[in-house]
């Protein structure tokens, strides 16, 4: 049997008093993809900042655990050092800060904080050569500002291209899938693909079945008003993608 | 009064007169007594056994700064300075006359080593020439011959009113006039020492020459005087950086700098301020009032880089005065304030000549509850036909109790003028540090990356070694100053 990842438990979350997370459970092994689908203002974005440590959010219930540690206890760049990636649905621009001091500088605390070497500035190149290529990120790309002037999928494959850098046991990708044509969509997928193992997992939030003809989930979770409402396999994307998702809002009933 | 005022005729004054201020120092003090007036003005230029008529430059400036009022800006309040509480010369005990940059203060070594260059280092430094000013007075220079084979002169101010009398009177507030400002005025009257730097004809210089100030003594008031002078055809890059050990007392530093670029000279003059700030609440921390300007006549240039983050209050406006056709005034700022920091900092570019041309890049990042301005006048006198100015102003804001103001000014009487005015002002986003935190950089890391990266473009234009210090001040005043 493989090895739980993360394993949420009854999580509850508010933002301004407003509860928004209702109780979620979620459990993820290494090897495996979920995918989270459901409407807008569901909650899908509300969670993976949760898991990710967003200050804003208050958790009022539940607990996580990931990796044997309790998620909810550590400070944001810890959950990073411990190999949780988010790729952002919104990736933020910051002016004058180059892509690859950025990511020096990200790999750089890590290895601090295990206890480990830096990377040399040969095996750092190196590494951004390949995984760069994984997302056909160009080289100009990679020497401009973080996300600075990046075009939407740009900025969706330059995460991509981060997630790579990083190695995570956990990726979670909100919406990445947004915004992308079907060129971007493949390279993106064919990334996230690339970098999947026995070893990693990931969480896949979209609300398009589209992302999940490139990147097959294992299980797919539908997420309403803060609650997982029904699970199933990749089928019931499909089965979404057609009869969206009132049918089961009425079940609830 | 005669003429010929000698040591033994203080003594014999100072013995007899009104010291109001409980003076009872003998002569061989280094150190005067508190207070300013005409005595005090003798006191120093008879210790500093100064020609004539620099004692004259500075009784008749002492004349001009009494009739003048301290000024009074929008967005700095402090507790003023008692100017008679004040000593206007201290020299640093003979036993501390250093041989070798290795016998300095360790404190200074202190702060070098936390902003990740030791002296030795700094010796080290290739192209670097070092002259140190403790408390007033010069006590350590060095790289001096490898400059004296080019005839460039760079020397304590106070030496070269001994060597080199003629340049200092040609050019001494030809800049800054002594009526300038009551700051400047005040300087005039008691500057006690400074820089002073003359590349010749033709000659490019071939390391950066760099002073470092500091405050020692405490309740000393410092009057630094800078002279720069760069002859027809020359080029330097200068630059100054700032010290400061904590302390508890207001200290006034009020300083002058004229820069002269000759007909198609460059200077380049780079600052990185660090006067003690103050404390958390406000407390102690330096007072900077500072002039400085610089003149360029034709096909001339002068830059000013500055990265400012000390200084409980700043009062500074480099400036310059294109007064050659073809002449080019940059102005390049960073300017922190942190806690109860106070700055009012800008410049004015002043077109005389035809064709001439300026930058402005002017970066504030206020924190805490402190007040940042910005404050510039670009000026387009008649005759500066094809004049042309980019400005850009650009605030960043780290909490919701600070402050960012912009003044630009502009007076334009020619219309063949191109005038360019830009400005931001942002508040450093959560986001921004989220994003950080998700790859897994701290907050204090990831602060100081977004910050470096807003100032780049200022940060660029410093010497190299001097960025990479001027990043770690920024990252050292800004500490866990995000809210
Ligand atoms: N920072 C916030 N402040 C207030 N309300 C928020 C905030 N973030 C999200 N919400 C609210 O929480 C709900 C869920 O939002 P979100 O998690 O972004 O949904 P999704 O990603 O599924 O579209 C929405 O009603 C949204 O308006
Ligand atoms: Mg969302």
């Amino acid at each position: 049997m493989s090895k739980t990842i993360i394993n949420i438990k009854n999580l509850h979350a508010s933002v301004d008093g407003k509860a928004i997370l209702k109780g979620i459970n979620l459990e993820v092994k290494a090897g495996e993809v979920h995918a989270i689908m459901g409407p807008n203002g569901s909650g899908k974005s509300t969670l993976s900042s949760v898991l990710a440590g967003r200050e804003e959010f208050e958790v009022t219930d539940g607990e996580v655990d990931y990796l044997g540690l309790d998620l909810l206890e550590l400070e944001p760049e810890e959950r990073a050092w411990e190999g949780l990636f988010l790729a952002f649905q919104y990736p933020v621009e910051i002016p004058g800060v180059s892509n690859m001091n950025f990511l020096k500088t990200a790999l750089a605390e890590k290895a601090k904080h295990k206890g480990l070497e830096p990377v040399s500035s040969k095996d750092f190149l190196k590494l951004v050569k390949e995984k760069s290529q994984l997302v056909e990120l160009s080289d100009k790309l990679k020497n401009r500002s973080v996300n600075e002037g990046f075009s939407g999928g740009e900025k969706k494959r330059n995460e991509i291209f981060q997630m790579a850098m990083l190695e995570p046991k956990l990726s979670i990708l909100d919406e990445t899938d947004s915004g992308l044509d079907i060129d971007a969509l493949r390279i993106v997928a064919n990334g996230v693909n690339t970098l999947k193992n026995a070893e990693n997992a990931t969480i896949v939030i979209t609300h398009y079945q589209r992302l999940l003809d490139y990147i097959i989930p294992d299980f797919v979770h539908v997420l309403h008003d803060g609650k997982i409402i029904k699970t199933g396999d990749k089928t019931l994307a499909l089965e979404l993608e057609e009869r969206g998702y009132d049918w089961l809002v009425k079940d609830l009933v | 009064m005669g003429m010929k005022y000698t040591e033994e005729d203080l003594k014999e004054e100072l013995k007899t007169k009104e010291y109001e201020f409980g003076f009872t120092t003998d002569i061989e003090s280094d150190r005067a007594p508190n207070g300013i007036n005409e005595d005090i003005i003798r006191f120093i230029s008879a210790k500093k056994e100064e020609p004539e008529w620099l004692l004259e430059y500075r009784l008749n400036a002492l004349k001009v700064w009494q009739k003048m009022v301290e000024p009074e800006w929008a967005h700095v309040t402090y507790e003023k300075p008692k100017f008679q509480d004040i000593s206007y010369y201290s020299a640093p005990k003979k036993k501390k006359e250093l041989k070798s940059l290795d016998e300095v203060d360790p404190e200074i070594l202190k702060t070098m080593a936390r902003l990740g260059i030791s002296l030795e280092e700094q010796k080290k430094l290739t192209g670097v020439a070092v002259d140190f000013v403790i408390d007033s007075v010069s006590v350590a220079t060095s790289f001096k011959e490898k400059l004296g084979e080019l005839g460039i002169i760079f020397c304590s101010f106070s030496e070269a009113v001994k060597e080199h009398p003629e340049l200092v009177q040609k050019y001494l507030g030809t800049v800054v006039p002594t009526g300038d400002n009551f700051y400047a005025a005040l300087n005039s009257a008691v500057f006690s020492d400074g820089s002073f730097c003359y590349i010749p004809k033709g000659v490019r210089c071939p390391m950066e020459l760099s002073t470092y100030f500091r405050i020692n003594d405490s309740g000393t008031g410092q009057f630094e005087r800078t002279l720069v002078i760069a002859d027809e055809g020359s080029y330097v890059s200068y630059l100054e950086g700032c010290t400061a050990p904590q302390r508890d007392e207001n200290q006034l530093h009020a300083a002058v700098v004229e820069l002269i670029a000759l007909d198609n000279a460059e200077i380049k003059y780079s600052t990185v301020q660090n006067w003690y700030p103050g404390d958390k609440n406000g407390k102690g921390g330096v007072f900077n009032f500072v002039t400085k300007r610089g003149i360029c006549y034709k096909n001339s240039k002068i830059s000013w880089t500055q990265v400012e983050t000390g200084s409980a209050i700043t009062w500074k406006y480099p400036s310059c005065i294109l007064k050659g056709d073809n002449s080019i005034g940059e102005f390049y700022s960073v300017a922190v304030t942190n806690n109860y920091q106070m700055a009012d900092t800008g410049t004015k570019m002043i077109h005389i000549g035809k064709n001439t041309k300026s930058t402005i890049i002017s970066k504030g990042i206020s924190a805490g509850n402190s007040h940042n301005s910005y404050r510039g006048l670009v000026k387009i006198g008649k005759g500066a036909t094809n004049a042309r100015n980019f400005s850009q102003c650009d605030s960043l804001l780290m909490t919701d109790r600070c402050g960012a103001h912009t003044y630009p000014y502009i007076e334009c009487e020619n219309s063949t003028a191109q005038l360019e005015h830009e400005a931001t002002t942002s508040k450093i986003g959560e986001d921004q540090v989220f994003y950080c935190k998700q790859r897994g950089i701290s907050e204090e890391r990831a602060i100081s990356l977004i910050v470096n990266g807003y100032a780049k473009e200022v940060l660029n234009k410093l010497p190299m070694e001097f960025a990479v210090e001027a990043q770690k001040l920024l990252e050292i005043s800004l500490e866990n100053s995000v809210g």
